[in-house]
């Protein structure tokens, strides 16, 4: 039952072939058997999932349910749960139990879908590795002693596991295309606005965007028509009609212009992740498709401007955990800066504290014009690369990741090379673009990821163009090894 | 040496809106704490803003009242700072783009002096919550159903001389932004909370001295108080060869001292930058001028109707319509004036009484003039018994105090007490020539007495006459008669 | 630009985080490494080009002024560390 995708699960609990509760019991008999193993849940909620899917099997029972009604999935821990513990990864919010639920967890119980439970993430979404976490790294199913990719590695090594069927997941740049690169999956990172952001926890504000992790492109559709909407909560949400993104699946790709930019084959690359993804391209044309090599000049920015706009934006955007209200609270503090002192040092982990300090020298005064200033002048650059680029392109594409996924502790010492991981996905997040990672290949029996970006709103675009060459290829159907 | 003072204003006006400027909660004042904080104001994780549209309308509206240009793109930005009051760790503010830009207002102050001050802008925030240091055990008790209340911080430049010009700023803004219906301008419940900037420097001398902040201030005394205090102190400071060191200080109006702030010593960076939860607020043309239609009427406006419609002196219409509830209570006496004396104008009368005797009695008993005792209605039937002559002034006193009293409506007590004024032409003659009569001396002075010294002789025969119809005389009938007999 | 072990301490103290002495030099060296990183911007001409804090050119929506909020304290306080008469508690405030 586990290897059903989510297209599958509808079509056999609308048909009556299994119930919401039996797949459900499924999902969380795996967790419980082979979660020690991947440590991909925070935490599992079985009796709560249990009781949604029976409310699930009433409604399909009933006739009209929603499309997803009664399908299981897993929600990264970023997102807020009533009842259930949202930790984002953090000591500092191990108690945090929130009041409300976000809007696409809102969104996805309107629908009927079923919460298996919270995924494992780096803390607070600030990591490539997953090995930021509080609740210890995530297991790579594909390969035991490498990291998953992160920040919402949890989500990706759940779906790859087959411990869930999909996962919600967030990506500020790059946390749902590259662990979705490096787990073998599908990962769409939707336009800046396209899906709301109220109630996922903040990291940068005006980067942070929901998305999903799945096994095809096709449940990334299903999943993304009932996670997408116009959210009067959230400032930034865009009101802007959300297409049925499954009924342009099947659209021929004759005459897709693809730009391929020469910025994102340079030095850095895994020549063998670059030979898989060339040989992509290839399935591309052979499906009728253009190719087009452009230039995106200002890539080798992206980082430099993103690791002065994501750490200013999380500092302040982390003020918030005093120990007063909510989360961990340092004991018999002494006075007040000690309360503040304590609480936050020993509830942030050391990536985060360094993001805060990088966050808040960049925003000080006599820095402000050199560093933040600068960064979004370049940020108007960068998206203004983009902007020219789709005058001529209907997608670009990719490597999602330079390289494949690397053992525990390989990057850590050095945060700029941990940092460079995000090279190639980090860009569509400044511009606010969506993104998207499919599986093109193996190097050393690990994924490689093709990443395809979209002009503004085009993820229906973007999500045909996966699909097709997932026709055409079976990249997406190989199971990590060791997987029943 | 001669000092000259120099003052600056930052006032933070708490906008009278229903809700938060960035949440549904409501804004009432006085509900248990805690009780009007949201997930939003109390910066829950995953929560974010959504700006109120009243709270624009109301900033642009004061904009207008200023004749400042009103900021088409205005932009919130994060202060970063950490205090218990601000559960977000930083407060949403305007800094570089602010919603009302540089105007000014034009002060009336004693002896007819006008003085203009400018205004260097205005700028939308969110106000905090409350520390409250009551004994928790050595601990403090945070109150956060301020936090996010609206507020427009208004910024002056640097152009008042004394206390007097800068109360008299206060007064005016305070006059402004309560007639506009934008704050509902409870100073004793925060709603308008003044800064003061104050720096002393030799007459003559271009260059500013360093200034202080006297932080907090929410009365009129208070301020003017804290002025003079701070003046003297660094006028003693200079002089003694010291120098002003540049710190927050707060005032305490019951011991009459300040001190320096122990906080926000530490030459805070605030690194402030553009929120990234909320996006630019553009407003048009076609908005400001919805506005400036909404707009009730300003006191300046009021003034000139109030001269133009009931005749007024330009003098009483600028003291009753310095405060709207005073011209609300003078137009409605006025109107009840005219429905029941079937004459016009001649509300002059109604304005001293509003200014003199009313005023006087409201601030003896420490009452609001809409919440008054003497309604508008009691008011003028007082008046209207005043024209037609029932009452003399004097006697009309008496009536009044007993209106105070609760003792019903002018008419009622006149009947009660019988205070009518003797205006009938026999009685008045039959004193008259009582009076006469006992003081033919005086009668025989006041013959003999040449024309010009008549008239203050006449004051004595006016007194006795006065007393014998214990007050009730009407003055002018009495006088004719008199001038009539004693002419013989 | 590189920061020493004096920045580290003003830029702790700006974001209330605790960094033992044992702790600054690392924290100086990784963090001047990512400043090395970021200083890769100076070298961007971006003369008349606007800073963008969005990425969207969108505005401001703004609400109706009213109360959606209702009364939730019980609620939000049962997650709170330290409360009192419905007040949050901290260490006394000195003002």
């Amino acid at each position: 039952m586990h290897q059903l995708t989510i297209a599958e699960l509808v079509k056999g609990l609308l048909n009556k072939d299994f119930s919401s509760v039996e797949v459900t019991q499924h999902y969380l008999d795996r967790i419980a058997r082979l979660d020690k193993v991947y440590n991909s849940y925070i935490t599992a909620t079985p009796a709560l999932a249990l009781a949604q899917a029976a409310v699930a099997d009433k409604r399909l029972a009933a006739g009209n349910a929603p499309a997803l009604c009664g399908v299981p999935i897993a929600h990264k821990d970023i997102f807020c749960t009533i009842g259930v513990r949202t930790s984002c990864g953090s000591k500092m919010l191990d108690n945090f139990i929130a009041p409300y639920n976000a809007t696409i967890v809102d969104n996805y119980l309107d629908s009927g879908v079923v919460m298996l439970g919270k995924t494992n993430m780096d803390e607070f979404a600030m990591g490539s590795s997953n090995e930021t976490s509080y609740y210890g790294p995530v297991k790579n199913p594909w390969a035991i002693d490498c990291v998953p990719g992160g920040s919402s590695g949890g989500s990706a090594a759940a779906v790859a596991a087959h411990l869930a069927p999909a996962a919600t997941a967030s990506d500020t740049g790059g946390s749902i295309r590259q662990p979705a690169a490096h787990c073998g999956l599908t990962g769409i990172k939707p336009t800046y606005g396209r899906v709301s952001r109220w109630g996922m926890i903040a990291f940068a504000s005006s980067l942070d965007q929901a998305g999903i992790l799945s096994r095809t492109a096709e449940d990334a559709a299903i999943l993304l028509n009932d996670m997408a909407s116009y959210d009067t909560k959230d400032s930034t949400s865009v009101e802007r009609d959300v297409p049925d993104y499954t009924t342009t699946l099947n659209d021929s790709l004759k005459g897709l212009r693809i730009g391929v930019p020469k910025e994102y084959f340079g030095e850095g690359l895994n020549p063998e992740t670059a030979a898989h993804v060339e040989a992509a391209i290839k399935v591309y044309e052979s499906l009728g498709a253009t190719i087009h090599s452009i230039s995106l000049p200002h890539t080798g920015l992206s980082v430099p401007a993103y690791y002065v706009i994501a750490p200013a934006e999380c500092s302040a955007n982390l003020s918030r955990m005093d120990g007063v209200r909510y989360g961990h609270r340092c004991e018999n503090p002494k006075d007040l800066n000690d309360l503040y002192m304590r609480s936050r040092s020993e509830g942030f982990g050391d990536e985060v504290k360094r993001r805060i300090l990088v966050g808040a020298y960049a925003l000080s005064a006599g820095y402000y014009d050199a560093y933040y200033s600068k960064a979004q002048k370049v940020r108007r650059l960068i998206k203004q690369d983009f902007v020219d680029a789709f005058q001529n392109v209907d997608v670009i594409i990719g490597p999602t990741s330079p390289s494949p996924a690397f053992k525990f502790g390989a990057k850590s010492k050095d945060p700029v090379s941990m940092y460079l991981e995000d090279i190639y996905t980090i860009a569509t997040n400044l511009a606010g673009l969506p993104g998207l990672s499919i599986p093109c290949g193996f190097v050393e029996n690990k994924p490689v990821g093709l990443q395809l970006i979209g002009n503004f709103f085009a993820e229906a675009r973007l999500l045909n163009a996966a699909h097709q060459f997932q026709q055409a290829t079976n990249f997406h159907q190989q199971t990590a090894p060791g997987i029943e | 040496m001669q000092w000259e003072t120099v003052i600056g204003l930052e006032v933070h006006v708490q906008l009278a809106t229903k809700t938060k400027i960035f949440s549904g909660a409501s804004t009432a004042f006085g509900a248990e704490p805690n009780t009007q904080a949201c997930a939003i104001d109390l910066a829950l994780p995953g929560t974010l803003p959504v700006a109120n549209e009243q709270a624009f309308r109301y900033a642009t509206m004061f904009g207008l009242a200023v004749n400042a240009e009103i900021g088409k793109r205005s932009v919130f930005e994060r202060k970063n700072y950490f205090y218990p009051d601000l559960p977000k760790g930083y407060q949403t503010t305007q800094l570089a783009e602010p919603i009302v830009g540089p105007g000014f207002v034009d002060l009336e102050l004693e002896g007819g002096r006008t003085k203009r001050v400018r205004i260097h802008h205005a700028h939308l925030e969110e106000d905090a919550g409350k520390s409250l240091h009551e004994d928790f055990a050595g601990m403090s008790g945070i109150d956060l159903n301020r936090a996010g209340t609206p507020l427009i911080e208004v910024v002056t430049e640097p152009d008042m001389r004394n206390a007097e010009e800068a109360v008299a700023f206060a007064k005016k803004l305070h006059s402004i932004v309560t007639s506009l219906e934008i704050c509902d301008g409870e100073m004793s419940q925060g709603s308008m909370r003044f800064d003061v900037n104050i720096s002393v420097r030799p007459k003559g001398q271009e260059k500013l001295g360093t200034r202080t902040e006297t932080k907090n201030l929410n009365s009129f005394k208070f301020m003017e108080e804290a002025i003079a205090l701070e003046v003297e102190r660094q006028i003693d400071v200079l002089e003694d060869g010291g120098k002003i060191k540049q710190e927050t200080r707060l005032y305490n109006g019951d011991t009459k001292k300040a001190r320096s702030m122990r906080s926000k010593e530490d030459s805070n960076d605030y690194r402030y930058f553009p929120c990234p939860d909320l996006l630019p607020v553009i407003i048009d043309d076609e908005y400001i001028e919805s506005v400036r239609k909404q707009m009730p009427e300003l006191p300046e406006a009021k003034r000139a109707r109030f001269v133009e419609q009931y005749g007024l002196s330009d003098y009483d219409a600028g003291q009753i319509t310095m405060d709207k509830f005073a011209a609300a209570y003078f137009e409605a006496a006025a109107t009840f004036f005219k429905n029941t004396a079937s004459q016009t104008g001649e509300t002059k009368l109604i304005a001293n009484w509003i200014m003199a005797d009313l005023g006087a009695y409201l601030n003896r008993t420490e009452q609001r003039i809409d919440q008054s005792p003497v309604t508008p209605e009691l008011l003028s039937g007082l008046v209207v018994r005043i024209k037609d002559g029932t009452l003399s002034s004097k006697i009309a006193k008496q009536v009044f105090e007993a209106i105070t009293n609760g003792e019903g409506n002018a008419d009622t007590i006149i009947e009660t007490k019988g205070l009518k004024q003797v205006s009938d032409t026999g009685a008045l003659e039959k004193i008259i020539d009582d009076i006469l009569a006992a003081n033919t001396a005086q009668v025989e002075g006041y013959r003999a007495a040449a024309e010009d010294k008549r008239a203050k002789m006449l004051g004595f025969f006016v007194g006795q006459a006065m007393k014998a119809s214990k007050g009730q005389a009407n003055p002018q009938a009495l006088n004719e008669l008199l001038v009539k007999k004693l002419n013989g | 630009m590189a920061v020493d072990r004096s920045d580290i301490a003003k830029l702790a103290t700006l974001a209330r985080i605790a960094i033992s002495d044992d702790e600054a030099d690392e924290v100086a060296s990784r963090i001047s490494t990512v400043l090395a990183l970021v200083d890769q911007l100076q070298a961007v001409n971006t003369d008349g080009v606007l800073p963008m804090a969005h990425p969207l050119d969108a505005v401001q929506r703004l609400r109706a002024d009213v109360v959606t909020e209702p009364n939730q304290r019980e609620l939000f306080q049962s997650i709170a560390p330290a409360v009192q008469d419905g007040l949050y508690l901290v260490p006394q405030v000195i003002e």
